[in-house]
């Protein structure tokens, strides 16, 4: 049954060879169909309840080609779309012209109920077509496919028992395609009647959005952006050095400004790309090439917070003022290297099924509201960093004031906006549900109830699970052990447990006691990948979303005290100087004696009263963890701080009711010391067994521009600070004291931490061993051993262990393959990034409703200085927001309120009095918090003290401001200030405080 | 990311084939007229020559062996045989290293001891290659020494199998094995079903072991029901060319 076929193929390898392919034609390739009687297939694809349209009077399966995938994957993706024949000729086009399509087709195909069968039409011997010599490539494919529609169509028809039909029809962009098919005699439809076809469909109403935007777009004519490169012209520029390549990364305040970093002559720096024209139709993360402008129209920092544009303004202009800007500043900074987007290498347009979240603005409806016309209209992003979207649709006036989904298809060169078509709605804006599931849907975090399948892979015992003889066999038995858990209150997640005991040589033992998840979760399990794909648990502050189904992560992995649970034990002799003697890693049943909180922890050490085994071995603990604290902090560890908060919420409404610092305890830092002891040294054993492919946590030394930024806000303080390596820079932070202002270190050290990198999961294979290093922590190698329940490094890392310590473990090729462990970093790092901003927005949220209907007086710190504003950082809430003062309105005469000094980093001002006001880094300054916006609600922050003319608001207007639309201070501002008030996001940078493992997060309730 | 696809959505290979699927083997015996035993095999675009003298009188004192035969294998890489021509020499290590299986695999089934202080040599050259180098030069010397007349045990055929996404595939090809994919290369006496040669390459995951070995074995047995036949086939050619009243 084998037909040998060789054909030659020439593939480019820098230079031009030969290739030489084996290409069988089989004859047992069945049509998949459920009403053929000649084809041998048991599990047929294709159900006998084909689709039916109007415009084709007969049920019938399609045969859409490559360029209908292409443009149209969302209308295919439709649920109303069953029953499709792909052609292999064509999926395997679509592989190598989007991946992104392609892989979007994958997952229709493996949706059983939406039936896409994809059929080897290239193997099938009756339809194989050999290419005839010098025959273009696409009319060969074309042919290629005529033939498997013609073949499929005779086919069905002979194999049909008599009376029940099934057409197949060729749907195609292209026209000679067409009419070549209905010369053949195939049944054929190009794009353009798609349209019909749709309308037949009258189940499906919402469909026809879908294929609205393929026609007459509105071309904004004001506006062309320049061609992109092409692959090769991009490809040898890179090569040479003429482009530069780099991942986009948006200005959270700013959707104009962007940059990439890259290495320009030689050093690691970032590169800007101002304005529109410049951006070039990329969008936040899209990778792009980018070519660097002359020397002289390089721009350089601060930025300003364009807030948001003006509608008539047209880029030209923009330009303009950026450049006048420019000059202005010119003999100050170094300028940074300003650059052009020429080319974009892979998009990263959010695909199916994720979309983009967001809101209609009202500004652009036209018709009435029972209007059914479709018209155009702007869909803002949630993201600010996404440039507006213009969608078509019929529903305008019912989606107003909603959350709804919207994808982008296209962004041609003539078009201002990005086009894109609306996918569904989410639900009312400002209902906590709907803005919850939004922010989730905004950080691409999954959060399904979990599977069917998923949960099979549980124990069958359920709740009853208990420890057994067999799992003895192989575990060390620790139940004797005074082992207790500390964590916060209500936590129900215990993945850490610990003892310490005296040892007859007077040294101690101490035992770290993980949460043995890999007995659960088996390599490979549809629990483990999904596990897998979610990463990380996420924590809001009303909710978690967990990795691991609650029957694992809360019960039978949970470390619960008097139970018997599995645990992964890292067990150190220490001296009495806390240095470790000797240290062994063991599999073990525990029994913890008592699930402390960090409270109940830190009673028992401190009443004297209490001399139990259990109090005593705390108390070793707690000595030893000074000692191992101390000789950190020697080696030069940094302590850094983030505002972070909890809300008391409402038991029955989850309404936050109050905000609270966060608090530490001398027992929070015991755990954390020995957490990270226990992550070090399994970090030391799993490299010694995987070199290549080890899964570490790495941080990076800090981007010294930055800090030295920050270091000369300080001088004017008279402070210094050092930061040549981690040892210098926390002395100086040490150091770093203002007497009679207690919250400035703790300002500076927030402010340190944002100047860092983020940590993040690597592979050792693919760094130098001098790169494992983690900055913060000051150790050589690190990785994340501790928090199984809630992280999935961890769960790799359990395996590295395991395979690590016992030579009969068997391991799959998945722990070693250096390729897959940087995959899966990468994807860990993506999901840990975006928990945190998850939970950041959570936060920002529920601040949000509690300041909803509230003004307040705060004081608060400057945290950065802006061209036209300030972020200001409130302590008591650990929130911060930006104070904007208006743009210098159309006279130039006319002197603004508040200008920016580049030279000292500040804003000055002149009051009618003649003196001077400045505004700088560190500043303490009083503002007014109150809540606003409809589309979007956001916090608004508003100067009071020190008064500004023109820019604060005095106390007495305040009460005119919360509900009048223009702040009527001055005549002069009154055009545009409220329009420019739309508030930022939180900074987007992970804060990388002790690596993560000493943040421990945990939800209440 | 760029990766292809080796398994395509129906189950089949890029090549067409189905995992449990050998190539599609040609073989002849005797193809050439100056050695003592020859053959010419193809399994898919890997094609190999071999050459088979001896026994005769050891060439070198030094490799002469007082109670047995002694084995010599050569083995060449012709220029022509890959996409990019790429001259090799003949103490290649990858090369001595095969050439060195393919003596150990035969040495427990040539009779050696028949043929005391003598020497056979083999003479393999690979024409072209599309993967399988082992297996292939294997087969082609169990054909040749059984056109030399030389005395064996059993037949020897070997072949691979490997593990692609968690699939076993039967007799990879080039493209198959250049993902540093676990690939286990299996020499068997079919009839004892005993085994001489084992060779594992890249790491395979001990619990998949036993089933890939068991594809690999099958894959041998198919292999051998090819090289029966033409050695069959060229028998009775041979019959009826020296009885020329049929």
């Amino acid at each position: 049954m084998l037909h040998s076929k060789t054909f030659l193929k020439r593939t480019k390898k820098g230079n031009a060879v030969k290739t030489v392919r084996e290409h069988y034609l089989r004859d047992d390739i069945w049509c998949s169909a459920e009403i053929c009687l000649l084809c041998a297939h048991t599990e047929p694809v294709l159900s006998a309840n084909a689709l039916f349209t109007q415009l084709l009077n007969a049920p019938h399966y399609i045969v859409p080609d490559t360029n209908v995938f292409l443009n149209q994957i969302y209308f295919l993706e439709h649920q109303a779309i069953h029953d499709v024949i792909v052609l292999q000729t064509v999926y395997e086009d679509l592989r190598n012209l989007s991946l992104s399509v392609y892989n979007r087709l994958r997952t229709l195909i493996n949706d059983k109920s939406r039936r896409f069968y994809v059929f080897p039409n290239e193997h099938h011997r009756e339809t194989y077509t050999e290419r005839k010599k010098e025959e273009p490539l696409n009319e060969w494919k074309g042919r290629a496919i005529r033939s498997a529609v013609k073949w499929y169509s005779t086919h069905l028809e002979k194999a049909s028992n008599s009376g029940n039909i099934i057409e197949v029809a060729l749907l195609s962009d292209d026209v000679e395609n067409i009419n070549n098919a209905k010369a053949e005699g195939i049944l054929a439809f190009s794009v353009s009647t798609v349209k019909e076809y749709v309308v037949g469909m009258t189940d499906y109403p919402d469909l026809i959005n879908m294929v609205e935007n393929f026609v007459d777009i509105e071309k904004d004519k004001k506006i062309c952006y320049e061609e992109h490169f092409n692959a090769t012209k991009i490809s040898n520029g890179l090569k040479n050095g003429t482009l530069y390549q780099g991942s986009l990364n948006i200005s959270m305040h700013n959707y104009l400004e962007g940059s990439i970093l890259s290495t320009v002559e030689g050093v690691d720096t970032q590169i800007l790309i101002l304005g529109r024209l410049y951006l070039n139709r990329a969008i936040q993360g899209d990778v792009v090439a980018v070519q660097l402008l002359p020397k002289s129209e390089w721009s350089r920092a601060p930025t300003s917070a364009v807030v948001e544009e003006d509608e008539e303004g047209d880029a030209s202009t923009e330009l303009k003022d950026e450049q006048l800007g420019k000059v202005a500043n010119e003999d100050i900074e170094k300028p940074k290297p300003t650059g052009k987007v020429v080319g974009i290498i892979k998009k990263n347009w959010r695909s199916y099924p994720l979309s983009y979240c967001g809101y209609i603005n009202s500004k652009f409806i036209k018709g009435s509201a029972t209007s059914t016309i479709s018209e155009n209209v702007f869909v803002s992003a949630m993201d600010t960093r996404i440039p507006r979207i213009n969608i078509r649709t019929r529903q305008a006036k019912n989606l107003l004031g909603k959350r709804i989904l919207v994808a982008i298809d296209s962004w041609p060169k003539d078009s201002k906006y990005p086009l894109g078509h609306f996918v569904r709605a989410l639900g009312e804006a400002g209902n906590k549900d709907t803005e919850t599931e939004v922010l989730l849907l905004e950080h691409d975090v999954p959060f399904q109830e979990f599977t069917q399948q998923v949960l099979k892979n549980l124990p069958p015992e359920g709740e009853n699970w208990k420890v057994k003889k067999e799992h003895l066999r192989d575990r060390l038995d620790l139940r004797h052990l005074n082992i207790c858990s500390i964590d916060p209150p209500k936590c129900t997640d215990i993945d850490d447990a610990l003892h310490a005991r005296l040892l007859p040589n007077g040294n101690y033992e101490v035992g770290v006691h993980i949460a043995d998840v890999t007995h659960f979760v088996k390599e490979g399990t549809p629990l483990d990948e999904e596990a897998a794909n979610r990463g990380t648990t996420v924590y809001l502050v009303d909710k978690r979303i967990d990795m691991l189904p609650p029957l694992l992560g809360t019960n039978l992995c949970s470390l619960h005290e008097r139970k018997d649970r599995l645990s992964f034990s890292c067990i150190w002799e220490l001296n009495s100087e806390a240095e470790i003697v000797n240290v062994t890693f063991s599999k073990s049943v525990i029994s913890s004696k008592a699930s402390l909180t960090y409270e109940q922890a830190q009673m028992r050490i401190d009443d004297l009263k209490m001399q139990d085994d259990l109090t005593k071995s705390i108390r070793i603990l707690n000595e030893l963890a000074k000692k191992l604290r101390q000789r950190r902090l020697i080696k030069g560890a940094l302590v850094l701080a983030s505002p972070e908060v909890r809300f008391q919420l409402d038991f029955d409404s989850q309404d936050p009711v109050d905000i609270e610092m966060k608090e530490s305890r001398e027992t929070n830092a015991l755990v954390e010391e020995f957490m990270l002891l226990a992550n070090i040294s399994v970090a030391e054993k799993i490299h010694s067994k995987f070199s290549k492919s080890a899964l570490l946590r790495n941080h990076p030394s800090p981007i010294k521009e930055k800090l030295e930024e920050l270091a000369k806000a300080l001088s004017s303080f008279g402070l210094s600070m050092r930061f040549d390596s981690s040892k210098s820079l926390s002395d100086s932070l040490d150091k770093a004291v203002i007497k009679g202002d207690s919250y400035f270190n703790t300002l500076l050290r927030i402010l340190t931490t944002r100047c860092m990198l983020p940590a993040a999961y690597i592979c050792s294979g693919s760094f130098e061993a001098k790169d494992y290093k983690h900055y913060g922590l000051a150790t050589n190698i690190y990785t994340h051993f501790t928090s199984p329940i809630r992280r999935y490094s961890d769960v790799i890392v359990h395996r590295m262990l395991a395979a690590s310590i016992s030579p009969d473990q068997a391991y799959s090729n998945k722990l070693t393959d250096t390729r897959k462990i940087q995959e899966l970093c990468e994807t860990l790092n993506h999901r840990h990034r975006m928990a945190q901003m998850a939970a950041r927005s959570s936060v920002e949220l529920h601040t949000n409703i509690y300041f909803k209907g509230k003004v307040e007086e705060n004081n608060g710190y400057v945290a950065r200085i802006l061209k036209n504003g300030f972020i200001v950082l409130i302590p008591k809430y650990g929130i911060e927001g930006i104070v904007y003062f208006p743009k210098n309105q159309t006279s130039s005469n006319t002197t603004p309120p508040v200008v920016y000094n580049s030279h000292d980093n500040c804003l000055e001002s002149t009051t009618e009095t003649g003196s001077k006001i400045s505004i700088k880094l560190f500043d303490q300054v009083t503002v007014q918090v109150s809540v606003q916006g409809e589309a979007i609600q956001k916090l608004k922050i508003e100067l009071l003290k020190p008064f500004i003319h023109g820019f604060s608001v005095s106390t007495d207007s305040t009460k005119n401001n919360n509900d009048a639309d223009v702040m009527d201070i001055d005549e002069d501002e009154s055009n545009s200030l409220d329009k420019k008030n739309r508030s930022k996001k939180k900074e987007s940078r992970e804060s990388s405080s002790g690596g993560g493992s000493g943040k421990r997060k945990k939800i209440k309730g | 990311m760029s990766r292809q696809e080796l398994i395509g959505p129906q189950g089949l290979r890029q090549d067409g084939r189905r995992a449990n699927e050998l190539r599609k083997i040609k073989c002849k015996p005797s193809v050439l007229s100056q050695a003592d035993g020859s053959s010419y095999i193809e399994q898919g675009n890997t094609k190999c020559l071999a050459a088979v003298y001896g026994p005769r009188e050891a060439r070198q004192k030094g490799q002469v062996i007082h109670n047995k035969a002694s084995i010599n294998v050569e083995l060449s890489l012709a220029p022509f045989s890959m996409s990019e021509r790429k001259k090799r020499t003949k103490y290649d290590k990858r090369l001595l290293e095969i050439a060195s299986a393919v003596k150990q695999t035969f040495e427990p089934v040539i009779m050696t001891s028949l043929f005391a202080r003598s020497q056979i040599d083999i003479y393999l050259q690979i024409l072209q290659f599309d993967g399988g180098i082992i297996q292939i030069c294997i087969n082609a010397a169990t054909l040749a020494l059984i056109d030399a007349g030389i005395p064996m045990l059993e037949y020897v055929c070997a072949c691979s199998a490997g593990i692609i996404e968690n699939t076993i595939l039967l007799d990879l090809n080039n493209t198959e094995e250049s993902f540093d994919t676990p690939e286990l290369t299996v020499a068997l006496l079919p009839k004892s079903e005993k085994v001489t040669l084992l060779q594992l390459d890249s790491r395979l995951q001990v619990n998949e072991f036993e089933n890939v070995m068991r594809t690999a074995a099958k894959g041998c047995k198919e292999i051998y029901e090819v090289l029966e036949d033409a050695t069959r086939d060229h028998i009775k050619d041979l019959l009826n060319r020296s009885n020329p009243i049929n």
